[in-house]
């Protein structure tokens, strides 16, 4: 029988502290299961200050009083969260000694996205020569970063030398109890990356975690902060195109980004977490929150996403406008194959004046799989002459998948417009003729076709990303025709 | 080259070509004539291998090879391209990226590696400039809101790109202006060699005055009824499809 939450709470913030399982701080892994105890070792084990582990304290008893949220079109067995593990050392991969020692059929994915040899290395954990050791280049990246004052680190660094940061911005943007996943992250966050930048500087690199010194594997519960600070600018990659495998099935992870005055944040996703095999067995369950504050005036936030992984994707990247004239945008491109499921779109929440959002949204949706856009629009009161446009097209190959697209628009203000455009289509087999009537297969026909279709997000991404993400679309809808 | 014996072929069980034959040498022109649903792009579709189309019975061979044991992109990369009486759009795809995946897939095919960059950019401007083509024409999508005339002059760069060893193509004059029209002839002279072959579909006698044929057949009702000189193209174009119609009877 179900207890009353509010027991629960009360049951759980009157026990008494039950200290003694945990004093072994030599531990390496905490025991499956979550509660007040796994959280204080976490935060031992990280050293953090009261304030922080009191903040992971009040988030786990609003959890506890939480349901998991059934809204989204999403369809997997219950998840039992007695039976994960909280925290773990980060362990040094196992080192290999030749790519002969990996997966082949890792191996063949890294080939067909055109990884290059060294990389393939790092990727997958063989030792690498110690000439192009990744140390040395991710050293000169920081220098170049502290001659500019940015601060770019791990969040569990960040706590240590940037508490006062952390502690002004972290749960700001995303509170502790905005929804059942984020209460979940705020109680048990591992680690993730931080990010400032100071008033007036323009960030001359792309940041992305690749260069992040001591990045630990932290892909389960992941919280990541970003600040632009007057007049900044920064863009921020986030993963990788290589096929991320990882042994936890459950993930969730909170960006937060704040943009003050003048400030722009420009935050790039490539999303390739295992998304099962081909029967629908395994793979990832990826419950994100992303959002993003336009604080100041004239700031602005872009999202950039590519998703192909993950069995099950629940993500609604969002910006809210609050300063006069900023503006939030979110490009995305979603793709699901075999039995994945994907429900991600975004919010834009205007209450600053003048303020302008778009979404651009192309979802892919090939074998059984199932696709959908899920977005909000609002439009306050305060927010006068505010402009939003929308646009979700979906594109389906074969019979047997689905696309559904929830647009809502709230408008509490006569002078601004909304805007909402909506497509489906398909592959015609007219198209994959006259492609294959030029020597084109009919694989990569589709490749090229989903490519153009996806253009005008492929583009927002920098380019480091966009050439590595065009191959990631076509090889993972491999097989979905004929 | 080309050899094709006693062809019948259905759709859903409707006899549309009925006992075609036709061969076609190398660096010959060959153009085929007739009215309206009478089979022309039936046949240009099952030399490319479309496969909606049921051969029932017949024989065709391509270099020596039987075509009906091949795909389609196969075929393509054996050195067959169609140019399309309606060329289809493929939205957000560059004509370059087009083009130079289908370039590098046919190498592949051959076994040879992808041609390098800088050369297959000058390729591509040699040929938009042997077809009068704005440089701007290359980044557009393809086919993506061409006109009628540029879609064709399009489907003319690509087989230029592509250097086939047959060309079918489909009413390529239908839709043009003179002007276009005698760009798009332009190019298929120049592109003429002793070693390649065209087979020119059309409708009018006029496209055959910019490319002079070696050959002219008459299709009609599924049947090649009639083969001559290019005298015979003006003959018809004087007389009327009447004329061939009435010899039937
Ligand atoms: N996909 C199809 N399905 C059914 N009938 C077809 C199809 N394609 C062509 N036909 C029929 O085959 C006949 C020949 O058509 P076509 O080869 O296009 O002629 P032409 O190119 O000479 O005008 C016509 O009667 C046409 O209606
Ligand atoms: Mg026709």
């Amino acid at each position: 029988m179900e207890k009353d939450p509010k027991n629960i709470i009360d049951e759980v913030t009157q026990s008494e502290y039950k200290y003694g399982f945990f004093t072994d701080i030599e531990m390496d892994t905490a025991p499956k299961g979550l509660n007040e105890d796994i959280i204080r070792f976490i935060s031992l084990k990280k050293n953090e200050p009261q304030w922080l582990l009191e903040f992971r304290l009040d988030a786990y008893r609003k959890w506890l009083g939480m349901t998991e949220p059934t809204w989204a079109h999403l369809h997997h067995p219950p998840i039992n969260y007695q039976d994960i593990i909280y925290y773990a050392a980060p362990k040094r991969k196992k080192e290999l000694s030749s790519l002969d020692e990996v997966d082949p059929e890792l191996l063949d994915t890294f080939k067909k996205l055109g990884i290059s040899l060294e990389e393939q290395k790092r990727l997958s954990g063989v030792a690498v020569d110690a000439v192009i050791d990744s140390v040395s280049v991710k050293t000169t990246f920081s220098d170049t970063l502290e001659k500019k004052g940015i601060l770019f680190c791990s969040f569990s660094d960040a706590v240590q030398k940037y508490p006062d940061l952390v502690k002004q911005y972290m749960g700001s943007v995303v509170p502790s109890d905005d929804n059942y996943f984020a209460a979940l992250n705020s109680a048990v966050f591992t680690d993730g990356s931080f990010c400032y930048i100071p008033k007036g500087v323009r960030c001359p690199v792309e940041l992305s975690t690749y260069f992040r010194i001591n990045a630990a594997n932290t892909g389960q519960f992941e919280r990541t902060l970003i600040i632009g600070d007057e007049g900044s600018y920064v863009s921020y990659m986030e993963g990788c195109t290589a096929p991320m495998r990882d042994e936890n099935q459950l993930h969730a992870a909170i960006v937060e980004i704040i943009a003050l005055k003048d400030a722009q944040v420009k935050y790039s996703t490539v999303q390739n977490w295992y998304p099962g095999n081909k029967k629908g067995e395994g793979g990832i369950y990826n419950f994100v929150t992303k959002r993003g504050i336009c604080k100041g005036n004239n700031s602005k936030i872009s999202w950039t996403q590519v998703e192909t992984g993950s069995a099950i994707t629940w993500k609604y990247p969002s910006v809210v406008l609050m300063g006069d004239n900023s503006v939030g945008e979110f490009y995305s491109v979603a793709v699901t194959n075999n039995y994945q499921q994907a429900d991600t779109g975004s919010k834009m929440i205007h209450l600053g004046k003048n303020t302008k959002s778009t979404i651009i949204s192309k979802g892919i949706s090939a074998g059984y799989s199932n696709n959908s856009y899920r977005g909000l629009v609002k439009m306050t009161k305060r927010a006068e002459n505010s402009r939003n446009f929308s646009q979700c097209d979906s594109l389906l190959l074969g019979d047997k998948c689905g696309a559904h697209t929830w647009p809502y628009i709230k408008t509490e203000n006569k002078s601004s417009i909304v805007e909402h455009e909506a497509t489906t289509s398909k592959i015609s087999d007219d198209q994959l003729y006259y492609c294959n009537q030029r020597g084109i297969s009919t694989e990569n026909a589709i490749g090229l076709i989903v490519n153009g279709y996806a253009r005008e997000v492929l583009k927002q991404l920098p380019m480091e990303f966009a050439v590595e993400a065009q191959k990631l679309l076509a090889v993972s809808l491999e097989g979905s025709v004929g | 080259m080309l050899v094709i014996k006693n062809l019948r072929v259905a759709i859903n069980g409707k006899e549309i070509l009925k006992g075609v034959n036709l061969e076609v040498k190398p660096g010959e022109v060959h153009a085929i004539m007739g009215p309206n649903g009478t089979g022309k792009s039936t046949l240009a579709s099952v030399i490319a291998g479309r496969d909606v189309y049921d051969i029932t019975e017949g024989e065709i061979y391509f270099m020596g090879k039987d075509l009906t044991e091949l795909s389609v992109e196969e075929r393509a990369s054996e050195g067959i391209f169609l140019g399309f009486q309606y060329p289809v759009e493929i939205p957000g795809v560059s004509i370059t990226n087009f083009m130079r995946t289908a370039v590098n897939e046919q190498r592949k095919y051959k076994g040879l590696d992808p041609m390098p960059a800088g050369e297959f950019l000058a390729k591509m401007e040699e040929k938009k400039k042997l077809l009068d083509i704005q440089a701007k024409l290359a980044n557009r999508s393809v086919n993506e809101g061409f006109s009628g005339g540029e879609k064709k002059k399009n489907e003319i760069f690509q087989m230029a790109m592509l250097e086939p060893k047959l060309a079918i193509l489909d009413e390529t004059d239908s839709g043009l202006d003179i002007d276009a029209l005698k760009i798009v002839a332009n190019g298929v002279n120049m592109l003429r060699r002793p070693d390649n072959a065209f087979l020119v579909i059309t409708h009018y006698q006029r496209l055959l005055d910019y490319i002079v044929p070696d050959i002219v057949h008459v299709l009609y009702d599924g049947m090649i009824v009639r083969t001559g000189g290019k005298e015979l193209a003006i003959e018809l174009e004087e007389k009327g499809y009447e004329w061939i119609k009435a010899g039937l009877v």
